[in-house]
């Protein structure tokens, strides 16, 4: 039997589907969570409104989301990049531990300067330990054509062994050596703390401003620069990219390493605004690298959506954070991210498919 | 089971139609095949054969016609059903999952009752039906481990495995080696020999001869003749196949060839195609400045490594490439376009062209780099849109707007914006293959005035074609390429479409007359 609904291809993506599409994601979440919520004898509507107060409503809670949301908008930021030349980089999560060590690294190697260039000192150590990750998954890929998607994501588990191993290790360089018991990183000196800026009310992490100048960079870099019209070039149609002349390999190369230079960063941005400290098992908890997934793709590949994710999803989990208790089942924040990606992986297929109706016509009798 | 023909079919096929938007592939071709035959289609590419054995197998419907099996009229709706009653294809991409098995796949499809494969009795059948047509194949091979003979005999073992009576092979011969070539024939000559019969596709004609009992030969649609093998020769074939009543308007040309002033200069080069096996061997050829040189030939002889190889898409194993007598490097796409070349693939749309891009985005493809489309690495956008705009304004464009992915736009209007962003180049050397498959006649008209105009304002152009009729209105100079190897130069006006005919089957033409 045949489904008498059938998908067709667009032929054009009328504009509206940018926005209408993630909202409509979005809506769909709700109602699917709020079911959820129902069956589990709450109510959605209460629940919802906790979340929107607890995340958003107070300036309070807004700056706090916007700690947790700076990690997020560049690991959005790194996925965005590789995904937009067709390169699958689940390797954010690695890559942002690798931006913790180096910014760590900097941190305390330059404990006794100035704080802008420790904070600059942060950035750059942070964006090459991330890069560095991410080109080993570039260099075999280019040179022998593996599947990056297994290789980033097997790194992610070497970079979170490594960064054990570096607390765990009596003679490293990041371990707090006064730390007994159990072992901690060394505290960074106070001239490494990243700036809080004030907005009015609202105080924004520095991290969350070079995360915004990074999109504005990459929306730069994508739009309007040879780069970005070579990237996509390669990922509409690799043979033409071929007769066109263009160093694909290279490129691979190029983009994956830009991709783990911005989960670095976000890495470095983590130290900096928040841990200061390198903290293995608190980063691994965190998970930004995975929600960076999320995040690129509610934002449809787009660097500045990514920031808008980024603030929302960062309210959610920070609600999550502060309500969870006996009457706030602490997985719901978990399920509501899961159902928001998976209607928006639904809502992706509408933005190039419109769902028609069968029409029985028999091929023979026609014309 | 089924190890002896029990019972034989003889197809027929009266007045087949087949339209497709455009064009008509088949227009009312009779076909009749025997058992205990091999029965040849030959035509060239276009001529509807593909199209004529995807109607018998139930992959089309045709439009007017009737299909009978031992004069029952049949209707087919899948290729499951034409199998059913014991017509199988073997198409020229092989259907086969290269993870499985050589047994997993030939009972895929199956329907069976159990929920578990039962392989042990599948492989016994294969192993004993191999023994009985000589065709060697480990049952339990993987197919990724087979080379392109061996699945192709994986997918004959599957045909008759399922019942076929009647086996299509569509073009068989084009990924054999000669060697592999020979034991498939031996193969197909047993089969025949137990009362089934072969349907041999094919464009070769000593192929042909040597392995069909008869021959129906298709042009334009249209059964020409069927004829005994035993009563004509190669050169009766040829003439059949490509015909020779038709009286070509030659392009005026404002500009004389000149060919011993050589743009193009190609010497001793051997290149491999995309499986490593060589496709070119030994290929020298000039281009002189204004020429159109056409080269001749049925697809997949060579034409595409060539022009890749001079487009530095390819790398030549042996042998060079000048443009206005420089050397220019082996496989460096860049290199060759600033030297000169302009290479216009058959594959427009995905290859020449980003399907998914913007109008004014792939007229840039080959000149982001520079200015003043880019300064700094940065695109400057309103240079690009002024491009865009004169050229959809000069070329004459139908579309919507410089911001329309070509994707979107029809086929003469996609070649417009591709010749437009190659002559913007300025090169001395245009190679160009298809200019004009696919296209209605006015944009076929555009396309060919296009190629003169280039041609008249001293560009060198290699015109790769199947379209003999396009080649006798445009070139200077005709080429033939068969199996990888340039086997004929004759100059325009001194060719006849026998000639060119014979040559593009692969026969050389014996130094009688003309």
């Amino acid at each position: 039997m045949q489904s008498p609904l059938r998908l067709e291809r667009r032929l054009t993506q009328p504009k509206w589907l940018n926005w209408g599409v993630p909202l409509l994601s979005l809506l769909g979440a709700l109602i699917l969570g709020g079911i959820v919520l129902a069956a589990t004898g709450k109510n959605p509507i209460s629940v919802y409104m906790r979340i929107l107060e607890r995340g958003f409503a107070s300036t309070d809670a807004f700056s706090r989301t916007l700690i947790s949301a700076t990690p997020y908008a560049f690991t959005g930021l790194a996925a965005s990049v590789a995904f937009r030349m067709g390169l699958i980089n689940i390797g954010g999560e690695g890559q942002l531990y690798l931006g913790t060590i180096g910014a760590a690294f900097a941190g305390i190697a330059f404990a006794d300067q100035p704080t802008p260039i420790i904070i600059a000192a942060m950035i750059i150590c942070g964006m090459l330990f991330g890069g560095f990750w991410a080109s080993i998954v570039g260099v075999l890929k280019a040179k022998f054509s593996t599947n990056e998607i297994i290789t980033s994501l097997m790194l992610n588990y070497i970079a979170a062994i490594l960064l054990d191993y570096l607390i765990f290790n009596s003679k490293s360089y990041w371990r707090d050596p006064k730390s007994f018991g159990f072992p901690t990183g060394k505290r960074l000196v106070e001239g490494a703390y990243w700036y809080d800026m004030s907005f009015g009310p609202i105080t924004v992490p520095f991290g969350f401003l070079v995360a915004i100048i990074a999109a504005g960079i990459m929306w730069f870099l994508y739009n309007r620069t040879r780069f970005g019209y070579e990237v996509s070039v390669i990922a509409s149609s690799p043979s033409a990219a071929r007769y066109a002349g263009i160093r694909t390999r290279w490129k691979i190369i190029t983009v994956m390493s830009l991709s783990g230079a911005l989960a670095g960063l976000g890495g470095a941005s983590d130290v900096g605004d928040f841990r200061h400290v390198l903290d293995s098992k608190g980063v691994q908890i965190a998970g930004y690298g995975y929600t960076g997934i999320v995040v690129a793709a509610l934002a449809r590949l787009n660097p500045i959506s990514a920031i808008f994710v980024a603030v929302f999803l960062g309210g959610l989990s920070n609600a999550g954070y502060a309500l969870q208790g006996p009457d706030f089942p602490s997985g719901l924040v978990g399920t509501l991210q899961g159902l928001i990606l998976f209607t928006a992986v639904a809502g992706e297929i509408l933005t190039r498919y419109r769902i028609k109706r069968q029409t029985y016509v028999a091929e023979g009798v026609s014309s | 089971m089924v190890d002896y023909i029990d019972s034989k079919l003889t197809v027929t096929m009266k007045g087949i139609v087949k339209r497709f938007p455009g064009v008509v592939a088949n227009d009312g071709v009779d076909f009749e095949a025997r058992a205990g035959e091999v029965h040849a289609l030959l035509g060239e590419n276009g001529a509807g054969k593909s199209t004529l054995s995807n109607v018998l197998t139930g992959l089309y419907r045709p439009d007017e016609g009737t299909i009978s099996l031992n004069d029952e009229l049949v209707h087919f709706d899948s290729p499951r059903e034409a199998l059913e009653r014991g017509i199988g294809m073997v198409h020229q991409h092989f259907r086969l999952v290269n993870s499985f098995t050589v047994a997993e796949n030939i009972i895929l499809g199956e329907q069976s009752k159990n929920i578990m494969m039962d392989t042990s009795a599948a492989i016994e059948r294969i192993s004993a039906l191999a023994t009985q047509y000589s065709i060697a194949v480990d049952p339990n091979a993987r197919i990724w481990q087979l080379s392109v003979g061996e699945q192709q005999r994986v997918e004959i073992l599957k045909a008759l495995y399922h019942g076929a009576k009647i086996l299509i092979l569509d073009e068989p011969t084009a990924v054999l080696t000669p060697q592999e070539a020979d034991a498939l024939f031996v193969v197909l000559r047993s089969m025949v020999a137990e009362g089934r019969t072969v349907i041999f596709i094919s464009h070769k004609l000593d192929e042909v001869m040597a392995v069909a009992d008869r021959i129906t030969v298709l042009r334009a649609g249209k059964t020409v003749s069927t004829i005994e093998c035993a009563t004509t020769t190669t050169r009766d074939l040829a003439r059949l196949m490509v015909g020779r009543d038709v009286v070509f308007d030659r392009v005026v040309r404002t500009n004389h060839a000149e060919p011993d002033n050589i743009v193009l200069q190609i010497s001793n080069i051997d290149a491999n195609d995309d499986r490593g096996r060589q496709a070119l061997t030994s290929i020298f050829l000039t281009v002189g400045k204004s020429e159109i040189v056409a080269i001749a030939g049925v697809a997949g002889n060579g034409q595409r490594e060539l022009a890749e190889v001079i487009g530095g898409m390819r790398n030549a194993t042996r042998g060079t490439v000048a443009v206005n007598n420089e050397v220019i490097p082996n496989g460096r796409v860049r290199k060759s376009m600033s030297a000169g070349v302009s290479h216009i693939p058959e594959d427009r749309l995905h290859t020449g062209l980003v399907a998914d891009h913007s109008v004014e985005d792939n007229l840039i493809l080959k000149s982001y780099r520079r200015a003043p489309i880019s300064k700094f690495s940065i695109l400057r956008r309103n240079v690009i849109r002024d491009q865009a705009t004169d050229v959809i304004e000069k070329y004459d464009v139908k579309t919507p707007g410089t911001t329309t992915p070509v994707r979107l736009l029809s086929g003469g209007n996609v070649q417009k914006i591709l010749l437009a962003r190659e002559f913007n180049s300025s090169p001395s050397v245009m190679v160009i293959s298809s200019p004009t498959r696919g296209l209605d006649v006015g944009a076929i008209e555009n396309v060919r005035k296009r190629l003169v105009e280039a041609a008249d304002s001293g560009v060198g152009v290699l015109l790769i074609s199947e379209d003999l009729e396009e080649i006798f209105a445009l070139a200077d100079r005709i080429l033939v390429m068969y199996e990888g190897t340039i086997v004929g130069n004759i100059a325009a006006h001194d060719a006849t479409r026998e000639s060119i005919g014979l040559l593009m089957g692969g026969i050389a033409i014996h130094q009688e007359n003309n």
